[in-house]
């Protein structure tokens, strides 16, 4: 029990070394830690090899590089808002009062080498980190990989997004510019419109009147360590229940609700995954290298005075800016004395707390309509769900175009349009536009399902013609495989669900009457319109059909010009 | 590790069909192998691919060192400082993906790639781990000496306390965040009556004579770049726009007679939407457009909102000329200025 | 030989030095005053001649005749100064060929010396401001920190923080100034053309509008991190981003799932 497993005997004496050293070592960690039996669980786990099951990953990456250039970033950065003159070498500067933040943020582009790669590097993994969320969560979106037992994990995504919103916002705020200052002058307006508490949270916050002098510290504090800490325990907790129910996988042969697919984590995962953070970094040096993001030097200290062209804020806080852009004034009204600025108020705190409320809460939302089931593993094609995928595509057109509105006037300068124009255009589309999409790709949806169908039922095009006797031509159709034809009817045919009788046996009316009427009338809204998936029966008749045209043909006389087709 | 998932594995077409449905084909058995396990020297080809992609990635790390050990820390040439950004990135992009496209070929070419299963298991415990959990559980309760169902006193005062304790800590850190909590200096500026108008960001007064037709100044009180504290905070609220139109073409609104004189008038800079500063001024139109949201005001006509998200007009600074040809303010404004709040006008 | 010799010592040498040294201290003296010289371009009898036919032939169509304007087409030039000619035919604006809701700078339709003629006879019409000499608009003697202070005050919010355009409301908009000649720079403030508002010597004085000149200078030097991405800022940064950022790194994940050979 105490000596350490020896390793193997070979010609070499150093290889032999090694594997003791590994031996012993692994010995030593398994008698304090049972790391063997964790070994053992771990090391050949099956993920399958989906190149949309990185995305994910993606996120993870991005917030490492986050993490490491964030680090070295602490040791030039000064949260402080005390005034200082600049001292440094930059012509457009000198002289000129700003604040430790801004002073040191300066510096640290100017002064020390590679201070501005590294800005720059952080920057860019900023935008990369909100995006590829977005683009994770889309895909678990799409493909259902939030049905049970995963709407926890999902809640725990959500809350991710959340985090890195607040993450980048609190981040670059930090150097106290002209151009971020002016944001956080507007969330000031918009907390200061908060009915009863608002001016009360604004001097809290501000630690008196805007902009204070305690702001940037504080911020520094919650984008260094809390906002960090809290996104920490969640990934952690994110990844456990990854681990823990296992990874979903894309219909096919041989997968099941019961089973998973894949390749093993060591070592193809080991290298692939590690592989991939490697590239993520690589990706995001590479624009931090070359492009150049947030040049604060441009955009002066901040002062309440000056104001630019083109005041947005990063991608990601786009689409409030664009509620407060496309919210017509009229909506500003005075009760008893007390004001209620609605025009500020729906577009920047009603609005996103219905969308990210209905987003957080869509595992339940669907699972209204569908009833309770089981286990769900396998995951959705798109197609298969085409009001979740008419949904999805509906809040995504929402959520862009309030985006395009918020740099309404980039896109009024660059087309020569006019940014008056284009908030009455889009004041109308961002209502007619999403119910469009849900429509259209729904019928998309359907249309791809009905192509399976077909596909199913005649084969695949094969583009070989050939000609009978008879004159006649027809395509040949390959036959699909096992495989290629178990994807397309594997699918599971939800059909719309009876949630109960009212009445029970006497007659008399059961309790959550209203509510079962409601979930049935929704599961009829998701599952009404559907296309069915392909029987064998209608395959064998299919085929019958098919067998005796072809030979029809095949037989048919030869035809005479100007004969009329039978 | 394959498990038997109870399906017929079909080798000819059209049989994967049991009890009128469709049946799993199962995990496809034949398995296309890539080159490189087939050809020793397509192997050897990936080998030294991998091992190339590795080398490209220390050639990086030396660039970007020696971007680093070059550089000029002088901070006042803009070319140095993009040359060092240049070649430090794309040597740590190059040292990065060097790594990370080697081991993904690595392990495309060189590794297992074909599939293996792994079974799941239900999520839902057993009964029995159940009901031992549920056991244990009471077992505990009846340790507590509450049981279950019993001693509400014990349960709830507990409740209680651990629900109150956390406001010892909360109120006193909320409390503090705040300062004297005096929300009522939203209400006023430092505008007084007297006070002279100023060029932002200098200070210099401003002499009616200045101020010709078509032309917009950015104003300050006199005095905020002398102040010691708060001056930032002053400013936020204190900035105006002094702009001057030919008088026929100005509105002048009821009771406001005498607040603007000869085409000269004078409103608060800060936006009423949420609190920008309202800097565009177009000439030609007299409307001042604000960057952020944007909200429009007619300087002709009372500064009244004529587009965008803003609800109320632009409040007006009173302003006359003094004995020696400067602006004065005649008063603060009227009502708070910037964005509204709940108590805006109590 | 012989030639030189001949017009050495003309007759009239004397006269001439004497006029020579009379015309030279008039000039230093012009250079001496307190503003930086707005000096008048020698507007000869011929050029406002030049001028008014030019003017007849290209411009009395909008502005009328004696360019008194005409109500919805086009302003009075009366007083408008030899600058704003300078400026709208010098940058291409005028003649403007269609109507619309700015006059965008387009190729210039006259050659500098018919420009100056253009000057010269508005000028002639009434008292108005002129176009600088060459050290009022040099950035090499401005201060680009103090500029930088007065072009985010006045400046940024229609034409950028660095000068790259902006969108005005109802079409208009504030164009880039990063191809704009010094000149042309000082003469817009002077003069406020369009929507732009006028910034007179007593607000902007010579001095200032030589320093917010120099600082535009200096963004002309390309972008300390790399590729600029047209000074637009964070919608530019974030369309980037999506496009590139995300899109490598997604063919990247394509590409690691796909099968090899």
């Amino acid at each position: 029990m105490t000596t350490p497993p020896t390793g193997t005997v070979s010609a070499s004496p150093s290889t032999s070394r090694l594997n003791r050293a590994a031996g012993g070592t692994a010995n030593y960690l398994d008698e304090r830690t049972s790391i063997g039996a964790f070994t053992k669980f771990m090391a050949r786990k099956i993920f399958p090899d989906h190149w949309s099951f990185m995305l994910g990953e993606i996120a993870l990456y991005s917030f490492v590089v986050l993490l490491l250039s964030g680090v070295i970033l602490t040791a030039f950065f000064v949260p402080s808002m005390d005034i200082v003159h600049y001292e440094g070498g930059l012509e457009q500067l000198k002289g000129q009062e700003m604040s430790k933040a801004f002073e040191s943020t300066v510096h640290m582009s100017f002064e020390v080498p590679g201070g501005l790669l590294m800005r720059q590097i952080h920057h860019w993994a900023a935008l990369i980190f909100t995006a590829s969320i977005v683009t994770h969560m889309a895909r678990i979106f799409f493909t259902g990989a939030f049905r049970k037992p995963r709407e926890l994990n999902w809640l725990v995504g959500f809350t991710l997004m959340i985090m890195s919103l607040a993450a980048g916002f609190t981040g670059y705020s930090l150097p106290d510019d002209v151009l971020s200052g002016n944001g956080l002058r507007i969330i000031d307006g918009v907390i200061k419109s908060i009915p009863l508490i608002g001016e009360y949270i604004s001097y809290g916050l501000f630690g008196g009147e805007f902009p204070g002098e305690v702001l940037i510290p504080r911020m520094f504090t919650a984008h260094i360590l809390l906002i960090p800490g809290i996104i920490l325990a969640l990934v952690a907790l994110h990844l456990f229940l990854v681990f823990l129910h296992k990874h979903t996988q894309y219909p096919g042969p041989g997968r099941t609700d019961k089973n998973v697919v894949g390749l093993p984590l060591f070592p193809v995962y080991t290298a692939k995954a590690g592989g991939f953070f490697f590239v993520v970094f690589g990706v995001i040096a590479l624009l931090g290298a070359v492009f150049q993001i947030n040049p604060v030097w441009n955009y002066g200290p901040y002062d309440p005075s000056p104001v630019s062209a083109g005041t947005q804020p990063d991608w990601y806080m786009l689409f409030i800016d664009g509620g407060l852009r496309i919210m017509p004034g009229l909506f500003e009204v005075v009760i008893g004395g007390y004001t209620l600025s609605l025009n500020v108020l729906i577009p920047a705190v009603v609005l996103p707390g219905l969308f990210f409320g209905f987003l957080a809460l869509y595992p339940w939302i669907e699972a209204w309509a569908t009833g309770d089931r089981g286990e769900k593993h396998v995951l959705d094609r798109p197609r298969n769900a085409p009001v979740r995928t008419g949904l999805g595509v509906a809040l995504i057109t929402f959520y862009v175009v309030l985006v395009l509105e918020g740099s309404n006037d980039i896109v009024a300068n660059l087309f020569r349009l006019s940014i008056n124009d284009l908030t009455i255009m889009f004041r109308f589309a961002v209502f007619l536009l999403p119910i469009a999409a849900f429509w259209i790709t729904k019928r998309i949806a359907m249309g791809l399902q009905r192509k399976d169908h077909e596909l199913v039922l005649h084969g695949a095009e094969t583009g070989r013609i050939v000609r009978f006797e008879s004159g006649e031509y027809i395509e040949v159709h390959e036959p699909l495989t096992d495989e290629e034809r178990w994807v397309l009817v594997s699918y599971e045919n939800l059909k719309p669900h009876e949630f109960g009788v009212e009445t029970n046996d006497f007659g008399v009316r059961r309790k959550g009457a209203r509510w079962r009427r409601f979930k049935t009338a929704w599961s009829r809204f998701y599952f009404e319109d559907r296309v069915e998936p392909v029987t064998p029966a209608e395959l064998a008749e299919a085929h019958e059909h098919h067998a005796a045209e072809v030979e029809a043909k095949k037989n048919a006389e030869p035809r005479d010009h100007g004969a009329s087709h039978a | 590790m394959s498990t038997d998932n109870g399906s017929i594995a079909s080798e000819t077409h059209g049989s994967g069909v049991a009890d009128g449905e469709f049946v799993d084909p199962g995990v496809p058995a034949a398995h296309r192998p890539r080159r490189a396990d087939v050809d020793p020297k397509a192997a050897r080809k990936a080998e030294v691919q991998v091992a190339a992609m590795f080398g490209v990635s220390i050639l990086g790390t030396v660039l970007a060192i020696y971007g680093y050990v070059t550089s000029d820390a002088s901070g006042d040439d803009l070319a140095a400082v993009q040359r060092t950004t240049m070649l430090m990135g794309i040597g740590i992009c190059l040292a990065m993906l060097g790594v990370g496209v080697g081991a993904i070929h690595w392990a495309k070419t060189l590794m297992r790639d074909h599939d293996m299963v792994e079974e799941r298991h239900a999520l839902r415990s057993s009964d029995e781990a159940r009901a031992g959990a549920i056991e244990k559980l009471k077992d505990g309760a009846t340790d507590s000496g509450v049981g279950v169902g019993r001693r509400g006193l014990l349960k709830g005062s507990v409740l209680a306390a651990l629900l109150i304790a956390p406001l010892s800590v909360l109120v006193p850190a909320v409390g503090n965040l705040g300062g004297d909590w005096n929300v009522s200096n939203f209400k006023h500026t430092m505008w007084r009556k007297g006070t002279r108008l100023t060029k932002d960001p200098d200070g210099t007064p401003i002499k009616a004579s200045d101020v010709t037709i078509g032309s917009v100044f950015h104003v300050i009180p006199e005095g905020l770049n002398e102040l010691e504290h708060g001056k930032i905070e002053e400013k936020a609220k204190a900035v105006v726009l002094l702009v001057r139109l030919d008088p026929r073409d100005l509105n002048i609104q009821p009771g406001r007679e005498d607040w603007s004189f000869d085409g000269i008038i004078a409103y608060s800079k800060i936006c009423t939407h949420v609190g920008c500063p309202v800097a565009l001024y177009e000439q030609q139109t007299h409307h001042l457009l604000c960057p952020c949201h944007q909200s429009t005001f007619d300087v002709a006509n009372g500064a009244k909102v004529i587009f965008g998200p803003a609800k109320r007009p632009l409040p007006q600074l009173p302003i006359m000329v003094d004995d020696e040809g400067y602006i004065v303010a005649k008063d603060d404004f009227n009502e708070p200025i910037g964005p509204s709040f709940w108590e805006r006008l109590k | 030989m012989r030639r030189l010799s001949l017009t050495r010592y003309h007759r009239a040498a004397p006269l001439v030095l004497l006029f020579v040294l009379l015309a030279g201290i008039t000039t230093a003296a012009s250079f001496v005053q307190a503003q930086p010289a707005n000096a008048e371009a020698a507007a000869t009898v011929t050029d406002i001649s030049e001028g008014s036919k030019l003017f007849a032939a290209n411009c009395a169509t909008c502005h009328g005749l004696s360019a008194q304007g005409q109500d919805g087409v086009a302003p009075s030039l009366v007083g408008v100064g030899a600058a704003a000619v300078d400026f709208q035919v010098g940058t291409g604006r005028m003649p403007m060929q269609a109507s619309g809701p700015q006059a965008p700078s387009k190729p210039v339709q006259f050659n500098d010396e018919q420009t100056q003629q253009l000057a010269a006879y508005v000028a002639s019409l009434g008292a108005g401001p002129s176009v600088p000499d060459a050290a009022a608009v040099d950035p090499a003697k401005g201060d680009a920190s103090h500029g930088m202070e007065l072009f985010r005050t006045n400046c940024a919010m229609c034409h950028g923080s660095v000068g790259g355009g902006g969108a005005l409301s109802q079409g208009k908009y504030a164009p880039s100034l990063m191809e704009t000649t010094p000149t042309h720079i000082y003469e817009a403030m002077l003069v406020g053309p369009q929507s732009m508002p006028v910034f007179n010597n007593a607000n902007i004085t010579p001095e200032d509008k030589r320093d917010i000149i120099s600082f535009l200078d200096e963004q002309r030097n390309g972008a300390a991190g790399g590729l600029s991405l047209g000074t637009i800022g964070p919608v530019a940064e974030g369309l980037w981003a999506w496009l590139l950022g995300m899109g490598l790194i997604v063919g990247f994940t394509v590409w690691i799932g796909v099968r090899s050979s």
